[in-house]
């Protein structure tokens, strides 16, 4: 018997056609209409967060899934950094606008404005303020349940979690303090001013985000796929330049042919060096990737051993 | 792609059979992340930065050489500690299967996260270390994942290298551990010499035992039933189809379709059904998932289903084959895991989630409490943190239960207490199956 897999030797985008390899969608599937059904039951005022990534476009495709021929039963809620990739906008309104659901944008730069929070200035990562953003929308619009695209295999601490996770009236994660969850038995109970994330997609890797948005043709923002983009090299990432990532003295800006492999805070998030045009070329590259997915692309997540961590029990996505 | 075939198969209304889950337990310090670490680093489903970060950690705290629980170990407190607190799912690929693994925490303190971790799992991969042999968390564990239903153990005598490979030590662990698998009436149990600090007989066959033949804790994964937690082996005995009704989609130009997941075996169009607890019959006319109309729906996907007749149907209902209507209950006795610090007494109030419905519930009694480590069931008036016992529950709605032992779903519930919302039991329809003790 064979007994380990060679990444580099399998054969992914074949293994889409595969009958297991779809059954396994279909459960995982199936799985996450069932949690967001249930949140839309127990959950008062349940939300849906969207960040214009690969992971929320496909939640948005499972919300229409649980729901239709109904109106989603939730808002989808973005939280907007200000630094944004201007494709990610683009396909952010034009999606909701095809569904016809209602959008609601809390924004990082009306916390500045407020004096929540304090600018970084230019340059500076807003990743870390969005959780203000968020909880401050949570507070406003009184969510008593938001649903995220976050994933169990992204992150030691995200490996953590529950499907429903609990926060405190300070939207804090106590990771010593989560609430038993057995079998699929979700309770979405929570007093005034507690609230729950909720994460249909705990389960899936990100081979299965791809394989899933391969078989259900949905629909990314083009900076997922390969194209000639000028970037800069700092601290082992590529990073765009735009309006907030500048040259710094001694850093050459080229034009590379790159893709990104996750969409956050156009600041901290890099591109990866590839040729990837398609979804079923960018399945192969996933599946024969040796650098995990926020690895290859997330600063945020290189400030210190658990940062991740961190951020969650601030009340961080 | 190297499929082998027989993973490829899948039985009609089971679950996916190339996905097994399982979760390590055992004792706190016997090795179980270390285990899962290794098991992952052996097979190469760590990705470079993962094990450099591991590799950099390990240097940080002087542990001396790599740390492989640092793997799942991902918490703050978890590392400076060196233990598990909560569970970490991890999720890996070998050409035979997939596989959704999740490490659960050996201290008592954390029973709670263990009992989550096994109560989706298909098999439970039980870490003893040989050393020092069976603990009475070990035996805690095992009785909780025989309860919850887990039918089969990979069970390792693990720091072998400590006792010089001895089968002495390896036969004792072998047996204590086989006389508590047919006392819980596992029927499954394979027991592996291993080093998971070394990685012998983990991914790979080790020199060190020439006297072992059975396989690797890997082979053993590979080669053990799946089929789904909830699906046709997920259960002792299979109850028929049932579909707890989740949410109700209004169709355009009228008519409603009734949402949920199917469990206990398989819906088909034309079925004659019974709406639980009204009693009311009526028949199938329309079955599709979101993907469109289909003549069956197979256990673990989430349908919705069209009526004949246009009868009172509501969330937390249930739809059940016709031939096969599971008991609808007030009172029911019930197998209870307690999490709460507070003790489970009679009278006490809490609300149960049972499928798709919260109810009132009241404690009528509690009716014994089972000690893990002589598996008898004594008398008793309350129930402590982490123990497990038996209890007599009123609802206030009627719940259309089957034994645990027919259905993992429908004969599950938890206790939520009713001023904190936490999750305080655990409950299975119906009381403790055990096997007499021979050796009395």
């Amino acid at each position: 018997m064979t007994s380990t897999l060679d990444r580099t030797d399998s054969d992914p985008a074949g293994s889409v056609a595969e009958a297991g390899t779809v059954e396994h969608l279909d459960l995982l599937e199936a799985h996450a209409v069932f949690v967001m059904r249930e949140v839309a039951a127990e959950c008062e005022r349940p939300a849906l967060l969207f960040s214009g990534g690969k992971d929320s476009a496909v939640l948005l495709r499972l919300a229409e899934k649980a729901f239709r021929p109904g109106r989603f039963p939730f808002p989808i809620v973005h939280i907007d950094t200000g630094h944004n990739f201007p494709e990610v906008l683009e396909f952010r309104d034009r999606r909701v606008a095809e569904l016809g659901e209602r959008l609601e944008v809390a924004s990082v730069q009306a916390a500045i404005d407020a004096g929540l929070v304090a600018d970084p200035g230019p340059g500076g990562s807003r990743n870390r303020l969005q959780t203000t953003a968020l909880l401050e929308a949570i507070r406003g619009h009184r969510f008593d349940a938001c649903i995220g695209g976050a994933r169990r295999d992204e992150d030691k601490a995200r490996a953590k979690e529950r499907i429903l996770s609990f926060r405190d009236t300070f939207g804090q994660w106590d990771p010593k303090r989560q609430r038993p969850e057995l079998w699929q038995l979700y309770s979405g109970t929570v007093a005034d001013g507690e609230h729950l994330r909720a994460f249909p997609l705990s389960d899936w890797t990100e081979l299965d985000v791809w394989q899933y948005i391969a078989r259900e043709r949905i629909e990314l923002p083009s900076i997922y796929y390969a194209h000639r983009r000028a970037v800069v090299e700092r601290d082992g990432m590529l990073l765009a330049v735009s309006d907030w990532v500048r040259p710094t003295e001694g850093e050459a800006v080229t034009d590379q042919t790159v893709r990104f492999r996750t969409v956050g805070d156009a600041t901290c998030t890099g591109a990866v060096r590839s040729t990837a045009t398609t979804v079923e070329q960018i399945v192969a590259e996933v599946a024969a990737s040796r650098v995990s997915e926020r690895g290859a692309t997330r600063a945020d997540d290189r400030f210190s051993e658990t940062a991740m961590e961190d951020r969650k029990r601030e009340g961080y996505f | 792609m190297t499929t082998l075939a027989t993973t490829a198969q899948s039985a009609p209304g089971a679950a996916s059979m190339d996905l097994l889950r399982f979760a390590a337990v055992g004792s706190v310090d016997d090795g179980k992340s270390t285990l899962i670490g290794r098991l992952l680093h052996d097979t190469k489903q760590l990705f470079d930065d993962q094990l450099a970060a591991i590799n950099a950690a390990s240097e940080r705290r002087g542990v001396g050489g790599v740390d492989l629980s640092f793997v799942t170990d991902g918490l703050r407190a978890e590392r400076e500690q060196g233990i598990t607190i909560d569970v970490a799912y991890r999720y890996a690929a070998t050409p035979a299967r997939k596989f959704i693994i999740a490490d659960c925490p050996g201290h008592v303190q954390y029973t709670r996260n263990m009992a989550t971790g096994a109560s989706t799992a298909d098999l439970a991969l039980v870490v003893i270390d040989a050393s020092q042999g069976l603990r009475e968390q070990t035996r805690r564990h095992v009785c909780i994942a025989a309860l919850l239903g887990v039918r089969q153990l990979v069970v390792t005598a693990n720091k072998m290298d400590l006792t010089d490979w001895d089968t002495g030590a390896f036969a004792r662990v072998e047996a204590e551990i086989r006389a508590l698998a047919r006392r819980l009436l596992v029927p499954a149990c394979t027991v592996i010499p291993v080093s998971a600090l070394h990685g012998d007989n983990v991914a790979t066959r080790s020199a060190a035992a020439p006297w072992y033949d059975g396989p690797t804790v890997l082979e053993a994964l590979e080669q053990a039933p799946a089929g789904g937690w909830a699906g046709a082996n997920g259960a002792h005995e299979g109850s028929g189809a049932r579909l707890p009704v989740q949410w109700i989609l209004r169709q355009p130009g009228g008519g409603r379709t009734y949402a949920g997941m199917v469990n206990g075996g398989s819906l088909r169009n034309g079925d004659e059904v019974v709406i639980v607890p009204s009693g009311r019959r009526t028949r199938i006319t329309s079955l599709s998932t979101p993907d469109g109309a289909r003549t069956d729906a197979p256990v673990g996907l989430s349908v919705s289903i069209g009526l004949a007749d246009d009868i009172d149907v509501s969330r937390g209902d249930l739809i059940a084959a016709a031939d096969d209507v599971p008991e609808v209950a007030t009172e029911l006795d019930a197998t209870v895991c307690w999490f709460a610090e507070r003790p489970l007494e009679h009278g006490s109030r809490l609300r149960v989630k049972h499928t798709t419905r919260v109810t009132p519930g009241q404690v009528a009694a509690v009716t014994g409490r089972l000690d893990v480590n002589d598996l008898t069931v004594s008398a008793t008036e309350t129930l402590g943190e982490n123990d497990i016992g038996t209890v007599r529950l009123s609802t206030a709605a009627p719940l259309a239960v089957d034994p645990y032992r027919r259905n993992r779903i429908t004969g599950s519930f938890i206790l939520i207490d009713p001023v904190t919302h936490a999750t305080v039991a655990a409950g299975m329809v119906g009381l403790p199956h055990l096997a007499p003790d021979e050796d009395r």
